[in-house]
């Protein structure tokens, strides 16, 4: 046996622990506020990450719900600069692909402006776009219409339309009356129905929809598409994608714009908002204040308990394990209010995901990273008290009380 | 440097050492030679003006003084728990200037045991785990503690009531933990300051008593105090004024009147020899 086996002696974890645990149970009330720092902090990190996370998954469900397998193809721009064309052939062309599952195609009605009452001065367009579009466009983006009716095979024909979900704010029309018109291109249209907001497509949404024939014999419509959407079978999306240009105009396939609307959601449901940084911040004040907090209970706690640490010492305890014994007790509140703050963090995002209807996310890292940043933060406010506490000399702690 | 560590033969001299001891052995328990102790200020207080005693196996005596004259800091350099500024402290023949920090606190653990004046026992802590914290710096595992504990507490007549609080019991029964406390390592000498200070005459003679009746079942234990009736009953009394030390009847007087008659207060004396509680040898590391 030698001298460092017989002396340089470690309390085992057990009593470390039994130790801090006493240290703090003897001083509940006070241990348990100053922890209340430092769980408010970690609460605060993991909700704002959580948050962010269930949002984040809710708006990934939503968009699988809509469907990743839309693809459009518009007409981009041709060689001179001007605005390109695509062949009125082009969606009966696509619909021979094989893999795709619906066709349907939008196409802008130039020169045409839509308006309340013809009243309204020309240049207040509100931005709105009169579109002419096939029968079974709504199923194909994955909406519906949430007052009224789509066109139909009658209605298409007639001077009527329906607007867009923005459209219908924008004009003003909110409800659908019998007889409803608006002024579109130098005449009346009748409203026969307002769309849902159209997720996947959002064009829609600031339009004036008309059938294709009505806008050929009222609105002097050339009849080109400019936008068509297609469903195709999910495995196959990327075969069809790449065969989407050369179908939809063989002559000059560089003029024709392919995009996937879902891939844009979901690079947008990526993108982390501002505010998270501010709350992320505001939480990280207080653990900084909730270190503050741990440090100045301990120092407080090294004082009065002058007359402990002196008889720990007379009993034997070096100054190593009176250090020990006070970082300790430091860490195990630190963890405490982690512990706590990870609970009331995850509690929290659990309720407000719930009624939200999201699946509850809790980041790993986010409450990992609470559990720690408490440990270490309980060990940095810890260490100055500890080190006052073993540096107190046996003799002036139990004979100067 | 001066302050080399301990050679091997130092970590199992204290295991000897304490063997010595309790085997009645010729090595001193303690040896305070020529010691003085003086803290800095402004004229420099000179506590310890060259201070001799020799205390063996088995002593039981009382250290009087007035206050001021000393006794507190000569118990301080007896309890290793400072330094002298000349002169040399041995503890079962170990020198405590040679040791590093840590084996004298390892020093202390295993063959010091402390009864204050307050007491100083958790208040949030059980009877029985106040009694098994004299162990915690032992080495010694939480069962065997507490084991030990048991017998240390029926050693001071409070085995009934382990798990009370010390808020529940009264100064004196606080007292006794206290000193079953300082007892449950079997240290090879206890130094108690002051034990009956804070406690009225009948329970400080019913305290004497049993400190007694410890140094007859084999304790050796150093008395300080005050009080020159207390230290009258002591078999070997040590006076101290203005830092030295001005009377000593003698170890030889303990050896050849082990008792003086103590007024019959609290446990009888006979009782029984406090090896037999079924503890192992002191201060040895399993």
């Amino acid at each position: 046996m030698t001298a460092t086996a017989l002396t340089r002696r470690r309390l085992p974890l057990a009593d470390l622990i039994r130790l801090a645990t006493v240290g703090l149970l003897t001083r509940k009330l006070r241990a348990g506020l100053s922890a209340l720092g430092i769980a408010i902090g970690v609460a605060a990190i993991v909700a704002v990450l959580g948050l962010s996370a269930s949002s984040q998954a809710g708006l990934l469900d939503e968009i699988n719900e809509l469907g990743t397998n839309l693809l459009t193809v518009s007409n981009g721009q041709s060689l001179t600069g001007g605005t390109a064309e695509l062949p009125t052939t082009a969606p009966s062309m696509i619909g021979r692909i094989s893999g795709v599952q619906q066709v349907q195609s939008t196409g802008a009605v130039s020169g045409a402006n839509a308006f309340r009452t013809p009243y309204i001065p020309a240049v207040e367009t509100n931005g709105l776009t009169v579109q002419a579009a096939s029968l079974d466009l709504l199923p194909a983006l994955a909406t519906t219409v949430a007052q009224g009716h789509y066109l139909n095979a009658a209605t298409a024909q007639e001077p009527v339309a329906v607007l867009g979900a923005a459209t219908a704010q924008l004009l003003g029309i909110d409800r659908i009356y019998p007889a409803e018109r608006i002024w579109v291109g130098g005449q009346w249209f009748y409203v026969v129905g307002i769309l849902k907001p159209a997720v996947l497509a959002a064009a829609i949404d600031t339009s004036v929809i008309v059938g294709y024939p009505a806008a050929e014999k009222y609105l002097s419509f050339d009849g080109h598409p400019s936008t068509i959407y297609l469903r195709a079978e999910t495995g196959r999306v990327n075969a069809v994608d790449n065969l989407l240009a050369a179908t939809a105009n063989p002559e000059s396939p560089s003029e024709v714009n392919v995009s996937q609307p879902s891939d844009a959601l979901v690079a947008q449901a990526d993108a982390k908002s501002a505010l998270n940084g501010l709350f992320l911040g505001l939480g990280a004040v207080a653990l900084l204040v909730g270190a503050v907090g741990v440090a100045n209970i301990m120092i407080i706690s090294v004082l009065e308990r002058r007359s402990e640490i002196g008889l720990r010492r007379a009993l034997g305890a070096t100054r190593g394990q009176i250090r020990g014994q006070f970082l300790s007790e430091a860490v195990l509140l630190g963890l405490l209010g982690g512990a706590v703050g990870v609970v009331l963090g995850a509690a929290s995002t659990a309720v407000y995901a719930h009624t939200k209807h999201w699946a509850t996310v809790i980041p790993t890292e986010a409450w990992l990273g609470g559990i720690a940043a408490s440990l270490i933060i309980g060990a940095v406010a810890g260490l100055i008290p500890a080190l006052r506490a073993a540096r107190l000399s046996p003799t002036q702690a139990l004979w100067s009380v | 440097m001066t302050h080399a560590p301990p050679p091997i033969r130092d970590s199992n001299a204290v295991a000897a050492g304490n063997r010595l001891a309790i085997d009645g052995a010729g090595v001193p328990v303690l040896a305070v030679d020529d010691v003085t102790k003086s803290y800095p200020g402004e004229p420099p207080v000179q506590a310890l003006r060259g201070v001799n005693l020799t205390i063996g196996h088995g002593e039981l005596l009382g250290i009087v003084g007035p206050s001021g004259s000393g006794k507190t800091t000569l118990l301080q350099l007896m309890g290793t728990l400072d330094r002298p500024t000349s002169g040399r402290v041995r503890i079962t023949g170990l020198d405590v200037a040679t040791m590093a920090d840590e084996d004298v606190a390892y020093l202390r653990a295993t063959t010091i045991g402390f009864i204050f004046q307050q007491f100083f026992l958790a208040e949030h802590g059980t009877v029985l785990d106040n009694v098994a914290d004299g162990l915690l710096y032992s080495g010694i595992p939480l069962n065997q503690r507490r084991q030990q504990a048991v017998g240390a507490l029926e050693l001071v007549g409070l085995a009934e009531r382990p798990h009370v609080r010390p808020t529940q019991l009264s100064g004196g029964q606080r007292q006794r933990v206290a000193i079953a406390r300082a007892l449950v390592g079997q240290p090879a000498i206890v130094l108690a300051d002051e034990p009956t200070g804070n406690l009225d005459q009948a329970t400080g003679r019913s305290i004497l008593a049993l400190i007694d009746q410890l140094h007859q079942a084999g304790s050796t234990i150093v008395l300080i105090t005050h009080d020159h009736a207390v230290a009258e009953r002591m078999p070997r009394k040590v006076e101290i004024l203005d830092g030295r030390v001005v009377a000593d009847t003698g170890a030889a007087a303990s050896a050849d009147h082990p008792l003086r008659p103590l007024a019959p207060i609290g446990q009888p004396a006979a009782g029984e020899p406090h090896t037999a509680s079924g503890t192992p040898g002191p201060g040895e590391p399993s």
